[in-house]
């Protein structure tokens, strides 16, 4: 076999994910009540633009998370320790044509003078890039060839865009009432930036190269998967702990919810970094002590990156256990469930039946509207050195690079703007998305703005 | 619009002062004042000269501070000279060099800085007075004469138990009786500590080794020939303390106020520490009592030219009042020192393209940038090593074989120090061939002095071998392709190392590509500080790295690194890589207690070739460190060894003024035109304000 | 009251009892003594010995939780944790490992920390109110639709965008302030000028959407209606009824954050110098000092707690009909 498939832990938990979704929408498809608050939501238009942006970030994390080695030339059967992702295979270009040191976006010289030897003399000269626009013979065509290369995407963009119109079109008369349109036009918006860049990204460093000749437009491409693992694990952690307890405290009452109210005050007192770097710094340890569970660098890093969502959902389900509690104990005074109890129905039964069914918006709610902050969080706990490992590339990791580069002159600016930009988006849909489901799900929110 | 007012009130309120200068950090009436501005960069941890040790501490105590001995200001290579002392010590051997004994002499007539220590009532404070006070020197100040009894007894503070002196071991090996006063002291201590822990006057205690002879000299007594043991005696460890002070110190209330030896150093230095406040500034004030000594009269040829020595024969310090502002972050420091508000500055890697232009034969200068500011720039090779070794205990890449050895060799090769050195340090190191720094006894320069296992002498430098070499020893020890030949399964090895800082995910990726030129796969087990000294303890790392700073200017604090009886794994000493070769360890012997000579040259040669050939380090390189400094402050010149250096410094506050405040013009147009922006936003929500209440008029509610 | 005061004062013991073996535990997983040893005593000559004496010293040669050597009682009480979470109680904090007495040196940090969040906490509430009101009075046209846009966008941004580009333009390339750097006394202002000015700006987003909904859902309400029926003014109906009743929420919301205002803010402290108790943290955390970290914990939970009480004491304030029992 030309590679070994290696399966992640995290690789593993988000296609679970993946498949969770799909069927929790099979299920909602068939069932109208649950199917309306839905709708609410796809019908509005910034939803719909949200959606097709996270789904591109979503299509680019699920190809980062598909993880293999390659085989290694030779005799026998051996596969190199180093694990690669369906995406670093797109992108093999780009991670391979390393250079020296900076360079800026499109540019076909070096950022940093270096000691280059010229007619057998040492010069300090800006020396040219190794890959970064290496196919011009002259560097006086550069702007020619970019022209070109953008004109090539853009027509590419174009045809897609008459493709898209037909799909559209179709779309709107099957299944009318949703901003098909609207859609439509964001992905064409996407592609036209995206088909121009990828001709481009064929000869240069679109945005540039970090401090070690990284290409900076592939961290941020790989930086992607990172921020979808922690804003959607993270959740996932904390779902479990979140509704089993709050529910539990608020359906039993008595001592069960002072123990829980006990642990979780105690918890939520101690200043959250506080207890998110603890934790960090007693996993690594951990980690450290036992090298040999990990085959890989890679799988070591994966672990952390798990159990850095393990915390930042250990951390943080407080929040959901007090709201569901709340919920929990007004829905078991209604009639109805002590009608359930005074004809001897088991608690297990009341709370599946009927407690948890009438909690899930605002679990919905809740899951939605953590994820930019869980992203954004990322960032700040890289800053304070417990976030990822130092060998995956995240937001955070690009920012903390970049702190440094703003002390150079000329400014090193590139890595700070890919890492805004590409943050910014998805945070920015994600939040644009949370709110639509919010007022889809909660009626009461949505009375508000419409007064 | 409120923002705005908001904003402008703050503009309006904050600067202080005549001048437009909104960014000055300091306080506008020191403007002007005989001050110099630097900055620290980690908060010191001890300043007690018994214990304090690191860099940091260093840049306070040494100006505080006077060891009997220093070294020369402007002499390379690094000369010892009095200090204090009247000369240099006189040693005499002692039952054929069973004993060496050193006589100093100290110069009659020195005065301690001003210090309520010496003032007789305030040696019985009340707690009340105590807790009122903000600052030790609040109190009716004294001082008296420097006598040889207050270095004698600084010594015996080293054996003090609960002192924890980080050279106690090393100077009970060597000081005659320093281990049985601390066993005494021990005992005790502990008596004491049932009775209420009261003060413990050393002047009580016998130490053998270290006599007074009269009231301006004492005799130490070390064990054997320690010809090193003179530099020590240029190290604060070996400054005199007043009994005094720390009587004074002692007083019930005083250490929960900070008040203590460690936190106001008491000395008879240029400069007293008379503010401490590690979080944001120290201060270091003229000691009024100081004596004066005059600037030096003679250097290295160069430095007439160069204007050091301008000032020879007057009496030092030249500056006020030194002001260390705690700068935690690299970025802010250097933009500080661009815009005039420090004196000078270290450039970290980020900035020095910005700073530094490389001419075509390597000599660096100041940027046409900096040069039109009157920036100036020193370099100076520090006694400095960064080191990557392999731990000589690793089955795979450790041991005495051939094949591990070829190994090594490969690897030493393959990994491009000289690139490490453009990418993560523009330059700035002299990559190592050897332990031994530029500068020190032993060390060997040209062809000569290249290691012949990872470069080759052509053209008149040394080149680094190429990688086909690196692999064919790779392919004789056994590792074809990075394939290990028998099992096929590739080669992994482990980089142990701690990182914290942003850069370190750049450097880390650069170790796996060397590593992968030979199509070894390196795995990086980034740890904390901690887990990765553990793992040093105890001979678990593979491939890892570190760094040593000289104490001394002498070939054997490097070479010690590579002793076999010192290796970390067995015991606690320095040798990480815990190389051990009978050889090397036996010529080591020799020539540690040998004075500088051909004959001890000749062994360093030896000792340095046969680490060359077993490899136990990837010799990395010794760092230069570029210092920039502005046009007002002259007389600088970097000095690795000795710590005293700003009482040589002079500065001209006038051009200073002029320059900040050229430079520091606050840019008014542009958020000018942002809060215009601001304001005209606000029209919209204004005009349809009125729409609606007009529409409201209009159409009853 | 004073006895409601008084239960949850004794409530409080627990949790901090829980709080203060949740952070040993952790600690001590990642630090044993000797790490904490080494890492005072340095890197360079150390010797078993020293640490062992070093470790002696401050008590940390006993066992842990449970010291099987001793007899009864002092099985538990001869220990680590016992010995060293007992004083804090009485805040006690002792000296942190380097010598230095922590009680001191949090009072010194505490001033700082607060000039710089007080005045970000108050013109932040100015601001943000001023802006959800603005928008709140235009709902429904398209100032308010940007308007809430512009919140989204600018809760997007990752604070570290907002403290970096800050520091940028307005020290490095407009020279209206110092880089970073602190002063006591009123020369701080000068220094504090940009954090402050970074701190609210980052919290527009968040804060006004959230005071808008506030103001929202009070308009809606019949007492609203009935003003406006009765011919009142918009601007009267707004300042006067819905401002007042949506302030309840909002303060209440804000006498949480007040006590742990002296906690500071982490990022900001460390980006400009300012040499509060946030930067103190974070030193402790990279240093490994846990003295220190358990008494920040121990106050930061002291804090919290004292934020809640507040909260529920400010509730009766505002509103007659909530008793306390």
């Amino acid at each position: 076999m030309p590679f070994l498939p290696v399966i992640l832990a995290t690789d593993a938990l988000l296609w679970l994910l993946v498949a969770a979704v799909g069927l929790y929408a099979w299920y909602c498809v068939r069932r109208p009540h649950l199917a309306l608050p839905w709708q609410r939501v796809f019908r509005t238009r910034a939803a719909a633009v949200c959606t097709v942006v996270l789904a591109c970030y979503a299509a680019i994390g699920l190809a980062d998370s598909l993880h293999y080695r390659p085989a290694l030339p030779g005799p026998g059967a051996s596969y190199s320790p180093e694990v690669h992702s369906l995406l670093d295979l797109g992108l093999a270009r780009l991670r391979e044509g390393r250079e020296r040191t900076y360079s800026a976006p499109l540019a076909t010289r070096s950022y940093a003078r270096e000691q280059v030897e010229v007619d057998g003399r040492m010069v300090r000269a800006y020396p040219r890039l190794l890959h970064g626009g290496a196919h011009l013979e002259d560097e006086a065509e550069r702007p020619r060839d970019i022209a070109a290369r953008v004109g090539l995407g853009l027509f590419c963009a174009s045809l897609a865009a008459m493709a898209l119109g037909l799909i559209v079109k179709r779309l709107e008369r099957r299944r009318p009432g949703y901003p098909w349109r609207t859609a439509g036009a964001t992905l064409l918006v996407i592609l036209a930036v995206a088909l121009p860049v990828a001709f481009l990204a064929g000869g240069y460093h679109v945005l540039g190269t970090d401090k070690v000749g990284q290409d900076v437009l592939y961290q941020a491409l790989k930086s992607v998967r990172v921020s979808l693992v922690i804003g959607t694990l993270t959740t996932l952690v904390l779902l479990p702990l979140g509704i089993a307890l709050g529910v539990m405290a608020g359906y039993f009452r008595g001592w069960v919810d002072d123990v829980i109210q006990y642990v979780y005050t105690t918890l939520n007192s101690i200043p959250g970094v506080l207890l998110i770097a603890a934790a960090v710094l007693m996993m690594q340890v951990v980690i450290d002590r036992h090298p040999e569970w990990f085959a890989t660098a890679a799988q070591r890093a994966d672990v952390r990156l798990l159990v850095l969502c393990a915390i930042l959902g250990l951390t943080s389900w407080t929040g959901l256990a007090r709201l569901l509690r709340g919920e929990a104990l007004k829905l078991s005074q209604l009639e109805y469930i002590q009608a359930a109890h005074a004809f001897g129905v088991s608690h297990a039964r009341v709370l599946g039946r009927h407690i948890l069914p009438n909690v899930t918006h605002i679990v919905v709610i809740t899951v939605v509207m953590d994820f930019s902050g869980l992203v954004l969080a990322e960032a700040v706990l890289s800053y304070v050195g417990v976030g990822v490992d130092p060998s995956t590339t995240s937001f955070g990791t690009m920012i903390n690079a970049a702190r440094l580069e703003m002390g150079r002159e000329p400014v090193v600016w590139w890595s700070l703007a890919a890492a805004f930009v590409f943050m910014f988006a998805l945070v920015l849909a994600a939040n644009l998305f949370a709110d639509a489901v919010r007022d889809g799900f909660d009626p009461r929110v949505r009375m508000g703005p419409a007064a | 619009m409120r923002i705005v007012l908001i904003l402008l009130g703050f503009l309006s309120f904050g600067p202080a002062g005549c001048s437009l200068q909104w960014n000055d950090p300091y306080p506008a009436a020191e403007r002007g004042a005989n001050i110099l501005y630097t900055a620290f960069i980690q908060r010191p941890k001890h300043l007690d000269p018994v214990q304090s040790y690191t860099s940091d501490e260093a840049l306070f105590t040494r100006q505080i501070l006077e060891p009997p001995l220093q070294y020369h200001y402007l002499k390379r290579p690094y000369e010892l000279m009095p200090m204090t002392a009247v000369s240099l010590p006189q040693v005499t051997e002692i039952d054929g060099g069973r004993f060496t004994e050193y006589e100093i002499r100290i110069r009659p007539g020195i005065l301690y800085q001003p210090h309520p220590a010496f003032v007789e009532a305030n040696q019985a404070l009340s707690e009340a007075r105590i807790a009122r006070l903000g600052n030790p020197y609040e109190l009716p100040l004294g001082t008296r004469e420097l006598v040889a009894a207050d270095y004698v007894y600084q010594i015996k503070r080293l054996a003090h138990p609960r002192l924890h002196s980080p050279i106690f071991g090393l100077m009970a090996e060597s000081i005659v009786g320093l281990k049985a006063l601390a066993t005494r002291l021990n005992t005790r201590l502990t008596a004491a500590d049932a009775e209420g822990g009261e003060w413990l006057d050393l002047r009580d205690f016998e130490l053998e080794g270290v006599q007074v002879v009269d009231r301006h000299t004492y005799r130490i007594r070390v064990n054997g020939r320690y010809p090193q043991f003179k530099y020590w005696l240029a190290m604060p460890f070996f400054a005199p303390i007043p009994w005094e002070a720390e009587r004074f110190f002692h007083q019930p209330g005083m250490a929960r106020r900070n008040f203590t030896l460690d936190w106001w150093p008491v000395g008879t230095g240029p400069y007293m520490l008379t503010q401490h406040d590690p979080n944001t500034r120290m201060v270091l004030e003229r000691n009024p009592n100081y004596r004066g000594t005059p600037y030096p009269a003679e250097g290295e040829p160069q430095d007439a030219a160069a204007g050091l020595l301008r000032d020879a024969g007057k009496p030092m310090p030249f500056i006020d009042r030194i002001v260390f502002s705690r700068e935690k972050e690299s970025v802010p420091y250097w933009n500080k020192f661009l815009q005039g508000y420090y004196d000078s500055a270290a450039i970290s890697s980020d900035s020095f393209d910005q700073a530094v232009r490389v001419a075509v034969d390597g000599a660096a200068e100041p940027s046409p940038e900096m040069l039109e500011k009157g920036i100036a720039l020193s370099t100076s090779v520090a006694a400095t090593i960064y080191y990557f070794g392999f731990n000589m205990k690793d089955p795979v890449v450790g041991g005495d074989s051939e094949r591990a050895r070829k190994l090594r060799q490969a690897i030493s090769i393959a990994v491009d120090m000289e690139e490490y050195l453009a990418i993560f340090q523009n330059g700035r190191g002299v990559v190592a061939h050897s332990p031994i720094p530029p500068g020190l006894f032993g060390r060997r320069e040209g062809e000569a002095g290249i290691n012949p296992v990872t470069h080759a002498w052509r053209n008149g430098r040394a080149e680094r071998r190429s990688l086909e070499e690196a692999k064919r020893l790779l392919a004789q020890a056994g590792y074809p392709d990075g394939r290990d030949a028998r099992t096929g399964a590739p080669l992994v090895l482990y980089f142990d190392t701690t990182s914290r800082g942003p850069g370190d995910k750049a450097r880390l990726d650069w170790w796996r590509q060397q590593f992968a030129k030979l199509s070894i796969q390196l795995e990086v087990r980034d740890t904390d500080w901690n887990r990765f000294q553990e793992k040093i303890r105890k001979g678990s790392q593979q491939v890892y790295g570190l760094g040593w700073s000289a104490d001394y200017p002498d070939p054997e604090n490097f070479l010690f690194l590579l002793h076999g009886p010192q290796a970390r794994a067995d015991g606690a000493g320095a040798n990480s890589s815990n190389y051990a070769n009978p050889e090397f360890d036996r010529l080591f012997e020799r020539m540690k207690d040998l004075p500088d000579s051909p004959e001890r040259q000749r062994l360093i040669d030896r000792m340095v070739d046969i680490a060359r050939r077993d490899a136990p380090w990837i010799f990395g390189f010794h760092p230069t460190d570029y210092t920039l400094h502005h046009a007002w402050l002259s007389n600088v010149k970097p000095n690795e060894m000795a710590g005293n250096t700003f009482q040589y410094l002079r500065l001209d506050p006038a051009q200073r003024v002029a320059a900040r405040e050229a430079w520091n013009r606050p840019v008014l147009l542009w958020p000018g035109l942002l809060l215009a922006g601001l304001a005209v936003s606000a029209v919209p929500a204004l005009r349809s304000y009125r729409r609606r209440e007009r529409m409201a008029a209009k159409r009853p509610a | 009251m004073l006895a409601y005061i008084l239960r949850r004062a004794l409530y409080a013991v627990p949790i901090l009892v829980g709080v203060n073996l949740l952070t040993f535990a952790l600690f001590f997983v990642v630090n044993t003594p000797d790490d904490m040893a080494r890492m005072q005593l340095g890197v360079k000559r150390v010797t078993p010995e020293a640490i062992e004496k070093w470790k002696a010293e401050r008590g940390y040669d006993k066992p842990l939780v449970f010291n099987a050597g001793a007899g009864g009682a002092a099985k538990l009480t001869d220990t680590v944790f016992f010995q060293k979470s007992l004083r804090l109680f009485v805040f006690d904090f002792g000296a942190a490992e380097d010598g230095r007495d922590i009680a001191a040196e949090i009072r010194a940090r505490m001033w700082p920390s607060l000039a710089l969040a007080l005045p970000v906490l108050l013109v932040g509430l100015a601001v943000n109110v001023t802006f959800a009101m603005t928008l709140a009075f235009f709902r429904a046209t398209y100032l308010d639709f940007w308007g809430v846009v512009l919140c989204v966008a600018m809760m997007s941004i990752s604070t570290l965008f907002y403290i970096i580009g800050g520091q940028y333009v307005a020290a490095k390339l407009w020279h209206l302030v110092p880089i970073s750097g602190y002063a006591h006394g009123f020369d701080a202002a000068r220094f504090l000028v940009l954090p402050v000015i970074i701190g609210v700006v980052g919290g527009i987003g968040a804060g006004s959407r959230w005071y808008r909904t506030l103001f929202l859902e009070e308009m809606g309400r019949d007492y609203v209606r009935t003003a406006r029926a009765k011919g009142l003014a918009e601007p009267t109906v707004l300042f006067r009824h819905v401002l007042k009743n949506a302030m309840i929420p909002i303060l209440t919301g804000v006498v949480v954050l007040v006590p742990l205002l002296f906690l500071g803010s982490l990022l900001m402290e460390s980006f400009f110098g300012i040499p509060g108790l946030g930067s103190y943290t974070i030193d402790a955390i990279q240093g490994q000092d846990f003295a220190v970290v358990r008494a920040m914990v121990f106050v930061g939970s002291v804090l919290y707690i004292l934020g809640l009480l507040l909260t529920d004491l400010s509730y009766t304030l505002v509103d007659p009909r909530v008793r306390l029992d």
